[in-house]
């Protein structure tokens, strides 16, 4: 069911969905490479799951195509969904069953049966580390461990890629990591995954990723790669009283090379240039009171607003998803 | 004995805890916890789900007694009901009427709070445009988006002006977009003296706040100044760079010198046990790869002091 290595196992060319007069999806064209962990971001109403609906053969395009796991999505969507695995952010199980039930239930809708079924069963829960919860009825578990299940019965039946949407969502730090180990080992046992996400730091664990704005995909690269790209320069968290009743933004905004300043929370927020001179001392310098000034780094949350940003303002509208619906 | 909060002086803490203990059952919540808010403060409470967040703020909001210790609010108790027009509280959830609008469920806080329709006309439309959500003014509550939908918990929960804001997780599930907003938001409120105590999961949010406390299990694991508590960290951070990535993730989850792993990009982050890093780079050496220092965050912190003890495995 893999594809050659050489292969890519997902390749999309100007992807395109409309509904009505409305572009969920405006020409998208991108890989994913096997064995990769492909990361899909983007604000809600961006176009993420309606992306992930075509790819797994859910939604026809009204124009361009992928190939996904070596079927056309137009032509064969029926051996696209054999082929791949689905897990979606709200838990596909039955929560009345058992562990072992939901596992023999989607086993059985894949085609699995017998002696193979009980094996691969076996197999699933040793790889999400939940053998011993066979006989646990689904709904008394834990968010964190019903997510494992639900990847167990995604993978039941070896897909060469699995399709996560937004997989974490509402699952607490810790289990979340967890949950993120077995991605890693399955990714390098061979699966390519890809997965839709909309926590930040979660996306800094992929290898690589893309940021849909508006139906389009503008910005797709490795983490490094996207704030070289678009959170270039130095930044800082200025906090302190000498910030309080000032126009610390106006004066901080008259540094040389400073390319934003954003008031968050407590402090501060200033990022500058690569080549401007401005230092720590500087910036106490220009501010009339005492400041704590600390170095901090780009994160792909400054990527995805300053992509959004550049966005919006190519639209000539401010941040223009943030009206979106539910 | 109570006092007038109007009279509070300046630096006089908003909320203040002491050796606050609960428990639900057999599960001990909070396991004696201190802390202090004050005027013009963003004070971050900051752990995982489970750490006992909700539970310290419904106590400070009079809705949950302490077993053991106190809870002072303005020098009150407080659930009396003179502190309740000073404090303001986002819950996590269901906060809202779903089947209201937004400009209904603002009208129907203005009237709980007993606000005049003319006092409270020009603080709506303030904060609706603070929030930017005067364009969705007639769409239900759950019609909006997650971001929209906290943000207007936030308007709601500001309506009366408080002196003291209780936010629990305001933004868990929110796109980045309206997690900064919110943040911005925050900083300009606590700018005009409000007292703000916020919960979140997202140790990267430590940084936007004057002071954290890294909640665990019920115990307060670290407090302070958000870039003293990274500079003071006595873990050395390293990124693992070079050998087979599987070959090194399998040494590096089970070398005693490591406390804590997790992925950063394609490569691996660790967090050594202070005076071990000789050991684990002469490990590290046969299989070709070697440790590159890091800039500690937050989420290191976090896991040093929590030590290797829970959840048992190294995420990576």
């Amino acid at each position: 069911m893999s594809l050659p290595s050489h292969e890519h196992v997902v390749e999309v060319k100007d992807l395109t969905r409309r509904f009505g007069d409305f572009t969920a999806v405006d020409r998208v064209s991108f890989h994913v490479e096997h064995g990769e962990i492909f990361g899909y971001l983007g604000a809600n109403g961006a176009g993420k799951s309606t992306t992930i609906r075509m790819l797994c053969g859910l939604l026809a395009p009204t124009e361009g195509d992928a190939v996904v796991a070596g079927a056309r999505i137009s032509r064969r969507p029926e051996k696209v969904k054999r082929n791949i695995g689905y897990m979606s952010q709200k838990f596909s199980l039955y929560p009345e069953l058992r562990v072992r039930d939901n596992l023999e239930f989607f086993g059985g809708a894949y085609g699995l049966w017998g002696r193979e079924l009980d094996m691969r069963i076996d197999e699933v829960l040793g790889l999400v580390d939940l053998r011993g919860h066979e006989g646990d009825r689904t709904q008394e578990l834990p968010g964190g461990i019903r997510q494992r299940v639900a990847l167990a019965s995604a993978i039941l039946h070896r897909p060469g890629i699995v399709f996560l949407d937004e997989p974490t969502a509402g699952v607490d730090p810790v289990a979340r990591r967890r949950f993120w180990s077995l991605i890693r080992a399955l990714a390098s046992s061979g699966t390519t995954i890809f997965v839709t996400t909309h926590y930040m730091d979660e996306a800094e664990y992929c290898g690589r990723v893309g940021l849909m704005v508006a139906g389009r995909l503008p910005a797709l690269d490795t983490p490094d790669g996207l704030k070289a790209t678009f959170a270039p320069g130095r930044l800082w968290m200025i906090r302190g009283s000498g910030l309080a009743g000032t126009d610390a933004v106006a004066r901080l905004r008259a540094l040389p090379g400073c390319l934003d300043v954003q008031t968050q929370g407590a402090g501060l927020r200033l990022r500058v240039a690569m080549d401007s001179p401005v230092d720590e001392a500087a910036i106490a310098a220009a501010l009339p009171g005492p400041v704590e000034v600390e170095d901090t780094v780009a994160s792909l949350e400054d990527v995805f607003l300053a992509v959004v940003d550049a966005d919006a303002q190519k639209a000539g509208t401010a941040r223009a998803f943030d009206g979106g619906a539910a | 004995m109570s006092t007038d909060p109007a009279s509070t002086a300046i630096g006089e803490p908003a909320v203040s805890v002491v050796g606050l203990h609960r428990h639900f059952g057999a599960v001990h919540a909070l396991r004696g916890i201190d802390l202090e808010v004050r005027p013009g403060e963003i004070y971050g409470l900051v752990g995982p789900d489970g750490a006992g967040k909700t539970t310290a703020i419904r106590t400070m909001a009079g809705l949950l007694d302490p077993d053991q210790g106190q809870v002072r609010v303005f020098g009150m108790a407080p659930d009396d009901v003179a502190v309740r027009e000073f404090v303001g509280l986002m819950p996590q959830r269901y906060s809202l009427y779903g089947d209201l609008s937004v400009g209904e469920n603002l009208d129907f806080f203005r009237q709980l709070f007993c606000l005049s329709k003319a006092h409270a006309a020009e603080r709506i439309a303030r904060l609706l445009e603070l929030t930017r959500l005067s364009p969705f003014v007639d769409r239900r509550a759950d019609d909006l988006s997650g971001g929209m939908y906290k943000k207007l918990a936030l308007a709601c929960a500001l309506l009366h002006e408080p002196r003291l804001l209780l936010l629990d997780e305001p933004t868990n599930g929110v796109d980045p977009v309206s997690r900064r907003e919110l943040w911005e938001l925050l900083g300009e409120f606590v700018g005009q003296g409000m007292a703000v105590l916020v919960s979140t999961p997202y140790m990267d949010e430590a940084e936007r706040c004057h002071r954290v406390g890294l909640l665990h299990d019920g115990i307060m694991v670290a407090e302070g100044q958000p870039g003293r508590l990274v500079r003071e960290l006595d873990h050395p951070v390293f990124v693992v760079e070079g050998g087979d990535r599987a070959a090194v993730q399998a040494l590096v989850e089970g070398a005693p010198e490591v406390r804590a792993a997790s992925p950063a990009g394609a490569r691996l982050r660790v967090v050594v046990i202070p005076g071990r890093t000789e050991a684990l780079v002469v490990r590290l050496s046969p299989l070709g790869a070697h440790l590159v220092p890091a800039r500690a965050d937050y989420e290191d912190v976090f896991l040093a002091r929590i030590g290797a003890d829970h959840d048992g495995t190294v995420a990576a």
